[in-house]
């Protein structure tokens, strides 16, 4: 089992800078994951890069836990160190009637096509994004591909089968 | 020096035979292809001209970067939606005489992909003059698809292989500036037709060689 108590450390030092900030953590196998309300992201993400040296964002995905749940949809922010290499996840709930989330391309500019792909695949849509387009599938495309509820293969009459 | 010496030396001067003939002798005996590897298939395809299979004993060795210079298409692997409209005007840009080979399950009918992204043959974009199955199918099946097509050619005539008309010949656009999905004029067009006809066909602008195949 990995050691994750530097990472709760960052739990620590996030809640004393807003106990806003932090409404669940969750450590499991070295990992710590944080969920973050959605209006608090991108000023969580600016402390973590600017004051605790979380200067890679590693990933940012997506996921879709199915039309019946509430919140439906989670965007997940995979955060690299690579002074202290350590790694940290935030988490941001989303309801389906407003998949709304601030951008974080203020904080990493990596986070721009990242954040495109995610809107192109789950229909999530990031407030102040500079650029929010479809970036893999076709810009005429309907609907988003990786939602639970969309069918295999397409709506017509776009599928061609 | 060889063998044109002792050909020459027993014609005559002046031989007498069908315009077609000649023609389908000399197209068959070069086909070139337009590099268009698009997955693994592409793997074979490549290691059909290497040495051990040597596609240039069939005269079709030589691969070309340009459309403007390939009479067949070898669509080695699975087309995405994204990427049918940009296939179709790499089709339009080639020249008359111009031939198809759907390489593999998945240029042939989508494959293992039956899903939204993958277009399920490659023949509901452009016409296919040969078919090849298997996944990936082996370089010696692609040897044998050639030779089929070239049996094809030699049954043609040069009569239907006339180019194609200026409604039909394509605008250049300025590279990186593609129009994937706004689509031209012409593919407006196209859509209105496509859709008198009642076929699914989003992407296909019927070229004379298919309007006479399907008429």
């Amino acid at each position: 089992m990995a050691e994750s108590t530097i990472l709760l450390e960052y739990v620590e030092k996030l809640k004393a800078e807003n106990a806003g900030w932090i409404t669940d953590f969750k450590d499991a196998r070295g990992e710590v994951t944080i969920t973050v309300p959605r209006q608090a992201i991108v000023d969580v993400c600016w402390v973590l890069k600017t004051k605790y040296d979380f200067n890679m964002l590693a990933d940012l995905c997506g996921a879709d836990k199915g039309p019946e749940d509430d919140p439906r949809f989670e965007v997940n922010y995979h955060l690299f160190s690579t002074k202290h290499y350590n790694r940290l996840r935030l988490k941001v709930l989303l309801s389906e009637d407003e998949p709304n989330v601030l951008s974080v391309v203020s904080v990493w500019k990596t986070a721009n096509w990242h954040e495109r792909e995610t809107y192109d695949l789950f229909g999530i849509i990031f407030d102040n994004h500079p650029d929010l387009r479809r970036i893999l599938l076709p810009s005429d495309f309907d609907g988003h591909a990786l939602r639970k509820d969309y069918p295999l293969r397409g709506y017509e009459p776009y599928s061609l089968s | 020096m060889g063998l044109e010496n002792a050909i020459f030396d027993s014609l005559p001067d002046v031989v007498t035979v069908k315009l077609d003939a000649v023609v389908n002798w000399a197209r068959k005996s070069s086909l070139w292809p337009a590099t268009f590897g698009l997955a693994c298939c592409a793997i074979e395809m490549m290691n059909s001209v290497s040495a051990r299979n040597d596609l240039s004993r069939f005269g079709a060795e030589t691969f070309r970067a340009s459309p403007r210079q390939a009479d067949v298409m070898i669509v080695s692997g699975r087309v995405s939606r994204k990427m049918a409209p940009v296939l179709r005007r790499i089709y339009d840009q080639m020249p008359e005489p111009k031939w198809v080979i759907s390489m593999g399950a998945c240029a042939t009918s989508g494959g293992v992909f039956d899903n939204y992204a993958i277009v399920q043959g490659v023949d509901k974009i452009v016409p296919v003059d040969v078919y090849i199955p298997g996944c990936p199918p082996r370089p010696e099946m692609l040897i044998h698809a050639i030779m089929m097509l070239q049996e094809k050619v030699m049954n043609e005539s040069v009569k239907d292989r006339l180019d194609t008309f200026e409604a039909e010949s394509r605008q250049s656009f300025v590279p990186g500036t593609l129009p994937v999905t706004e689509g031209t004029a012409l593919e407006r067009e196209t859509e209105i037709e496509v859709a008198d006809r009642q076929t699914s066909r989003p992407y296909t602008v019927p070229s004379r060689h298919e309007k006479r195949r399907s008429s």
